[in-house]
């Protein structure tokens, strides 16, 4: 017997097993962060000070970070449309787009960490570096746990077009559900952390 | 599964995608244009967080397809949105509801 | 072992076989792909098994040991002293330090290494397909790196040990500014431990939900799985939505340690004389709070999976349907739903105000609720039934009123007038104890009895069993019952020496040895079932398919060991409900789901 429902969806739930599989991770995400921002917002009103995000943030490269983002989730859907419509071409250029912006928005999130790092002002100065760190950077992690997915499904990963379609796609349309997710955590994350 | 009637089908699709872009480009501008509007913090806070869940909402509702998803992936996320409510505001209650001056350099 | 694959099979179109296909068990597998990293379920199951049993004798060992100190504070222990180590026993006579370090790991072990990985990594992974009538996990990649993982998380937990200054030694709730504060290392080790074991978890409850909601059999309906699959189910939510707030928590408290951050540091703490040249300005409370979000779930995970398993030996031993499926199955729902929003009766004594901790107590008297219904339902499939005595049924059996009483004995401490007087006694170990040891691990015991000639094709020794369940129902009894005394006396928990120095412990002393006389008497009795767990694998009774004469589907996949791969030789097809016993007017007393009317 072999595992059904790994492309085609079963009737009755209207599923692909990697689909309900991909958000019920995307929920688990959902209470990680849930859990940070938790922290963020006790310690904040708990607090005696605190700055003002934009005090201590470049937000003009947060903007354009964010900018950023957002265009690379564009790009990514626009990776599996171009799948659906049978053009693999337009795939390749979208998603290695995607790739490519995701690097853009690291770099600059370097610049950033490395600036405050050379002031002090990391982690262990006070509780606001303490958060700001450790939200945005699992956020980078999460980022750069999907440049190697993309980057795999660009490369290696994308021989699968040629032997079953399908497959392919819905492993993009997964891996795009991931992506935009991680974009949709910094949605939040830039008001808050950095105009508040 | 006619290809012809897909293609179609993902050019409307398309279309929304870069409206979309659009809207959460400007709600962008928006969010950090209130930033310099100085608002008091809890009208802040607010209006920061309404603005964020519009355009979180946006990239769920078509970027992920949520608008079009089944129900079973709607129980599991209203399950968690629950639970994410409870965990946002609940250890701030609790906080709030405390004996004070217990924890040095803090308000509680 | 045979070798179940198809390897020089009748050539492809002379078997009407489901898997005419080029997969890769159709070749001979490398030992090291069947039986190391194997992607199928029925072998990670075995694995997370014999690993999580393995940890289990490991934390019941740490305890036989804390238990001589409790015993006989201050005196040097016999034989094993002089082994560990100048370090951790001078002379053989146990440090405070060490002591708590034992304390810390055994929890955390037994908890998280040892039950929890039997419960739904063991039995969850190799019985679950086989209820629903699947061919593996929907994930097998997946299945098994939740289990390499889980492999890994243990090693680091017990390479802690080894590490200068030994392991974590802040109990298993691991609360700071204790744990950030101890000048050792083991608790960062405890940490990326727990980092490990929290992400083999998730990976793991992820593999479970899509495996029930995609691929059950066709006419296996959400109505008619068996209990013990919507315990599994239940289960798997509480560890998918729960898990993650302790997964960052733990980073949190991480950096804490190692990067010098604050978060549950408060400002002005002053430590060996020293001020703390941190920042400050951090809430030891939120820890409690984000560790708490996770650990009350993880308790339900505890008891979930047990209830699962004595509800299926119970249905089978009675020979007629549980009482009130359906309830069960709404009380196990709410029950899952509302353990989230319970957690801060733990924090009772943390100065809360009476509004939060009125609405804490209050959610904690309701999911009393769904427990009694779960437990009556399960008394009340007792009533009319012809019982048969089996080891596996003695275990499920004395499950229930042991689990009636943790329960119960969890009422005054889910009241917080009550709690102000029995939080961090005794009486909260021996509340836990009961439902967790005479509870969980009897019901778990019980599914190894009674799932054993499914993996092996043997059956166990009754006479052992026998044996071993009454040794181990009146010892188990024996450890953990003196605990509410001694508790209600107002004896403090995690005392290394065991409450000597209080004049108020003065009355109620004596029971420690009661109770470590208890634990090593307990220890003894698990050695018929050690012998009969190995001996019955090569020398046990052979028996058939279905040796219980039991109506779910995993008795039908025809037992060899290892079964196949692919389970079915053809997809199972379920007509009814699953607890089809002495259905009147036929024959035989059981009606298997997969076979019409």
């Amino acid at each position: 017997m072999e595992i059904p429902y790994t492309v085609e969806a079963r009737p009755d739930t209207g599923l692909a097993n990697g689909k309900l599989g991909v958000w019920l991770f995307l929920a688990s995400e959902v209470m990680l962060f849930a859990a940070l921002f938790s922290s963020y917002i006790l310690l904040r009103v708990g607090s005696t000070e605190w700055p003002n995000g934009s005090e201590e943030l470049s937000v003009p490269l947060a903007f354009f970070n964010t900018v950023v983002l957002i265009t690379s989730s564009v790009t990514m859907v626009m990776a599996w449309a171009s799948l659906k419509m049978n053009n693999f071409g337009k795939f390749r250029l979208f998603l290695g787009a995607t790739i490519l912006l995701s690097f853009v928005f690291l770099v600059v999130k370097y610049f950033e960490y490395s600036h405050h790092l050379h002031a002090g002002e990391g982690p262990w100065h006070n509780t606001y570096y303490a958060i700001y760190f450790t939200i945005t950077g699992l956020h980078g992690l999460h980022i750069i746990g999907g440049i190697v997915v993309n980057a795999y499904l660009w490369g290696p990963g994308a021989k699968m077009w040629q032997t079953a379609k399908e497959r392919f796609t819905n492993r993009i349309e997964i891996a795009g559900l991931y992506w935009h997710f991680v974009d949709l955590v910094w949605i939040f994350l830039f008001p808050v952390l950095y105009l508040l | 599964m006619d290809a012809h009637a897909a293609h179609d089908d993902i050019s409307s699709h398309v279309k929304t995608y870069y409206m979309v872009f659009g809207g959460l480009m400007v709600l962008t501008i928006i969010t950090v244009a209130v930033s310099y509007l100085e608002l008091a913090t809890p009208m802040a806070i607010t209006v920061a967080l309404i603005v964020a869940i519009i355009k979180g909402s946006l990239v769920a509702m078509f970027f992920m397809h949520l608008a079009h998803e089944r129900k079973i992936i709607y129980w599991a996320l209203t399950l968690t949105i629950i639970f994410f409510i409870f965990l946002m505001f609940v250890p701030l209650f609790t906080n709030l509801d405390k004996i004070s001056g217990t924890i040095p350099g803090t308000v509680w | 072992m045979d070798n179940v694959t198809t390897a020089g099979h009748a050539p492809a179109g002379t078997h009407a076989h489901g898997h005419a296909h080029a997969h890769a068990d159709h070749h001979e597998q490398s030992f090291v792909t069947k039986w190391i990293f194997s992607q199928d379920h029925k072998v990670i199951g075995i694995q997370y098994t014999v690993t999580s049993l393995l940890f289990l004798l490991f934390g019941f060992a740490l305890m036989a040991l804390m238990r001589y100190q409790l015993a006989f504070p201050m005196q040097p222990i016999p034989v094993i002293g002089t082994m560990l180590g100048a370090a951790n026993a001078p002379g053989g006579i146990m440090l405070p330090e060490f002591y708590n370090q034992l304390g810390a790991m055994h929890g955390t072990i037994m908890v998280f290494l040892g039950v929890v990985p039997l419960a739904v990594g063991g039995f969850g992974n190799y019985v679950m397909p086989l209820m629903i009538g699947a061919p593996d996990m929907a994930f097998p990649k997946l299945n098994m790196a939740s289990y390499w993982v889980y492999f890994l998380g243990g090693v680091v937990m017990l390479a802690s040990f080894f590490m200068p200054g030994g392991a974590a030694q802040s109990g298993w709730t691991s609360y700071p500014p204790l744990s950030v504060i101890t000048a050792t290392n083991g608790q960062t080790w405890w940490l990326i431990g727990m980092i490990f074991l929290i992400t083999s978890s998730l990976l793991g409850s992820i593999n479970f939900i899509v495996t029930i909601v995609q691929l059950r059999a066709k006419g296996l309906g959400f109505f008619r799985l068996p209990f013990f699959v919507w315990a599994q189910f239940v289960t798997s939510f509480l560890l998918l939505l729960a898990f993650p707030p302790l997964e960052a928590a733990g980073v949190l408290q991480l950096m804490d340690k190692v990067a010098g951050t604050s978060f549950f540091l408060p400002s002005g703490l002053v430590v060996g004389n020293r001020p703390l040249d941190v920042s400050g300005g951090g809430n030891s409370l939120l820890w409690q709070h984000l560790f708490w979000f996770l650990a009350h779930p993880e308790v339900y995970v505890l008891i979930l999976p047990a209830m699962g398993i004595v509800s299926e030996i119970i249905a089978n031993n009675t020979r007629k349907p549980l009482w009130g499926y359906r309830v069960l199955v709404y009380a196990i729902i709410f029950l899952g739903f509302m353990s989230f929003i319970v957690w801060a009766h733990h924090m009772f004594m943390t100065g809360m105000g009476t509004t939060m901790s009125s609405f804490f107590q209050t959610t904690t008297m309701i999911i009393s609720i769904p427990s009694v219904i779960i437990l009556s339902a399960l008394f009340l499939s007792l009533y009319g039934g012809s019982i048969r005595y089996n080891t596996p049924m003695l275990f499920a059996l004395a499950f229930l009123p042991m689990f009636g009483i943790g329960g119960l004995t969890g009422l005054p401490l889910g009241l917080a007038p009550s709690d102000i007087h029995l939080h961090d006694t005794y009486y909260v170990i021996g509340h836990f104890h009961y439902v967790v040891a005479p509870g969980t691990i009897f019901a778990l015991l019980a599914g190894i009895y009674y799932w054993f000639p499914k993996v092996t094709g043997r059956q166990m020794s009754e006479l052992l069993g026998k044996i071993h369940f009454a040794g181990s129902f009146i010892f188990i009894n024996g450890i953990f019952f003196p605990m509410f005394i001694q508790g209600l006396h107002g004896v403090n928990r995690r005392l290394y020496d065991g409450g000597v120095q209080y004049a108020h412990a003065q009355p109620v002393l004596h029971w420690n040895q009661v109770m470590s006389y208890a634990a090593w008497g307990l220890m003894l009795f698990q050695i018929p079932f050690i012998f009969n767990f190995f001996w019955s694998i090569w020398k046990g009774k052979p028996v058939g398919s279905n040796p219980w004469k039991a109506t779910t589907l995993e008795w039908t996949a025809t037992t060899s060991p290892p079964l196949a791969h692919g389970n079915f030789e053809t997809a199972p097809e379920v007509f009814h409900g699953p607890y089809e016993y002495s259905v009147p007017g036929r024959a035989q007393d059981f009606l298997p789901q997969n076979q019409r009317d």
